[in-house]
């Protein structure tokens, strides 16, 4: 077979499966149990660091 | 050391451009010749002059290059609408192509000006400015770079310049979006690489320990528009002292990486990009984190996975073959999901603050703007099934799509955007009108809706009347019947145009006025750093 037909045999079998598979798996991890703290966290970030940027340590890493 | 290096570049950029004036093959090419040698001699001196100088501190965040693009931003987007109208009423009004400007202001020449001017000197300086501006706070970090920056902002500018003043003296590889030819393009590409280093070496340098979703939306943009530059650019210039240059891709192979670029600076510049700007600056007005934080991260997803293959739907019924032109369909059906995904995720965010539309006229643009995004993102899907794209296809109803999209959804969300930021980067305490905004909001809307409305009628009356056949399997209507037809829809067209730009001046007005004479704002309000957890 001609390269173009071996590639385009390959993209609509194997990686069609593996890309579907990865974006299933980013659903799956996007929502895994135990992440709500995690997200409201960082849905925050826009409300923190308006004026001046963030000063070393003065950071709320993951404190609830 | 690296001042010195500096002044030697621009001292070489200036000399050899001079040169390259003196050779130059056509006008374009010589405009710009000379355009480039000013710039580089320009910087020569202005570098010079600055040798041993201090450098200044490099405290807080970067704003100088945002305040500069805000302003930009509102010019290019003044200009892009201005040449807009000019052209919709050149469609009506064919004597408004003057003879005395043949071959500089007629349709032909001025149309690509419009399109690039408002896709890359406003979207684009739009979403350059609003990334510096967006990576910095949601970091809580400087850019990465001072010069770089510069370098990126001023390095955009200049490709403007050139792409603009290169259509109007014919120097195109009339690639639609795409015109700008070889020089322009390698320009580009180096910016865009400064761009994305930049861009990636903030969010390295970030204090906090997760990757806002805005960032993520602005960095498949500049990335993904880098790869469909490269791609879609491939030529050989016929000479280095001219601007023609022959594509390294031909046929149909020519037309679908032309039309994968199309579509997907659709889906990535104006989408992806815009939808970083929604996902702040919608919670920043209205004063509360995005409705659901998981919902961003699938639309994210699913968007950046289905967009990249919808570009086929622009070659229905040509030489592409049957599956891709399929596939392209397929794709952008499914891509309905995602788009109103967010959309919801946009327009819930108000949840518990609709009150807000009555009182804050910047959320309802940015509240109209969503609506528009889950408008076109419905029409389109629909327009590239390939039954609907037969009657569509070639006939205005495309552009009404196009411009229900950019108008609405980009136009408006940039105009919340610059209502925002003008305040905030100006430290003043409000803006000088809101009745103002009010005013812009109602002409820009009703101008849309005057332009979809009237390109809806005179899209399909066209198409119908193409595929009109009569009892013997005749066309009834010639081409000539139906451009006939369609100069009542080609004025209100334009008068929606007209509306749309008047809200436009008041916008700029307004911003003017609120650096000039609104009260500062009190030291003491922006100690609302860390929200109590």
């Amino acid at each position: 077979m001609d390269t173009y037909s071996i590639l385009r045999q390959f993209a609509d079998s194997w990686v069609l499966l593996a890309m579907f598979l990865f974006f299933l798996g980013v659903c799956a991890w996007a929502f895994r149990p135990g992440t709500r703290e995690t997200h409201d966290n960082i849905a925050n970030i826009p409300f923190r660091h308006e004026d001046k940027p963030a000063g070393d340590g003065e950071l709320p890493r993951a404190q609830h | 050391m690296w001042d010195y290096l500096k002044l030697v570049v621009f001292g070489l950029v200036a000399v050899f451009a001079a040169y390259a004036a003196s050779q130059a093959r056509d006008v374009a090419y010589l405009v710009h010749a000379i355009l480039v040698m000013l710039i580089g001699g320009g910087m020569f001196v202005y570098s010079l002059r600055r040798i041993g100088e201090p450098k200044a501190e490099k405290t807080g965040y970067l704003d100088a290059p945002i305040r500069i693009g805000v302003a930009l931003t509102a010019f290019w987007g003044a200009v892009g609408f201005l040449v807009g109208t000019f052209i919709a009423f050149q469609l009506a009004f064919p004597s408004l192509n003057f003879g005395w400007a043949e071959g500089y202001l007629n349709f032909g020449r001025v149309r690509p000006l419009h399109t690039s001017a408002v896709i890359f000197a406003f979207g684009g300086t739009a979403l350059i400015t609003s990334s510096f501006y967006v990576v910095q706070r949601t970091s809580g970090a400087r850019l990465w770079n001072d010069g770089l920056a510069w370098f990126v902002f001023w390095g955009y500018q200049i490709v403007i310049v050139l792409a603009a003043t290169g259509y109007l003296l014919g120097s195109t590889q009339s690639k639609e979006y795409a015109e700008p030819e070889w020089y322009t393009d390698l320009w580009m590409t180096i910016v865009w690489v400064g761009y994305l280093l930049l861009f990636l070496g903030t969010l390295m340098k970030r204090k906090e320990p997760h990757i806002y979703v805005a960032n993520w939306f602005y960095l498949s943009f500049i990335v993904t528009i880098a790869m469909l530059h490269v791609a879609n650019n491939l030529s050989i210039p016929v000479s280095i002292f001219g601007s023609k240059s022959v594509q390294v891709f031909s046929g149909v192979q020519d037309a679908m990486v032309q039309w994968w670029y199309g579509h997907n600076a659709v889906g990535f510049l104006l989408t992806a990009g815009f939808l970083g700007m929604m996902y702040y600056f919608v919670p920043k007005q209205a004063e509360r984190p995005v409705f659901s934080y998981k919902l961003s991260i699938i639309h994210f997803w699913a968007l950046i996975f289905l967009y990249i293959w919808a570009g086929p739907h622009h070659l229905h019924y040509t030489a592409l073959p049957d599956w891709a032109s399929t596939l392209g369909m397929v794709f952008s059906v499914v891509l309905w999901m995602p788009s109103w995904g967010g959309m919801i995720n946009g327009l819930m965010t108000l949840s518990g603050a609709w009150d807000k539309l009555r009182t804050d006229p910047i959320i309802r643009m940015m509240v109209i703007s969503i609506g528009f995004y889950g408008m076109s993102t419905f029409e389109g899907p629909m327009m590239s099934i390939r039954a609907v794209n037969s009657l569509s296809h070639y006939t205005d109803w495309t552009i009404g799509h196009v411009h229900s999209g950019a108008l609405g959804w980009n136009g408006m969300i940039t105009f919340g955007m610059l209502y925002f930021l003008t305040p905030k980067l100006w430290g003043r305490a409000r803006l000088y009108s809101n009745t103002l905004v009010s005013w812009h909001f109602w002409l820009a809307t009703i101008g849309i809706v005057l332009y979809a409305a009237s390109m809806w009628v005179t899209g399909i009356m066209e198409g119908l009347m193409w595929r009109e056949v009569d009892a013997q399997g005749f066309l009834v209507n010639s081409f000539a019947d139906t451009v006939a037809a369609k100069f009542p829809m080609y004025v209100v067209r334009g008068m929606g145009g007209v509306l749309f730009l008047s809200g436009a001046l008041i916008m700029c007005y307004n911003l003017w006025m609120t650096v000039k004479r609104s009260p500062a704002a009190e030291a003491g309000t922006d100690a609302q750093a860390a929200p109590a957890e």
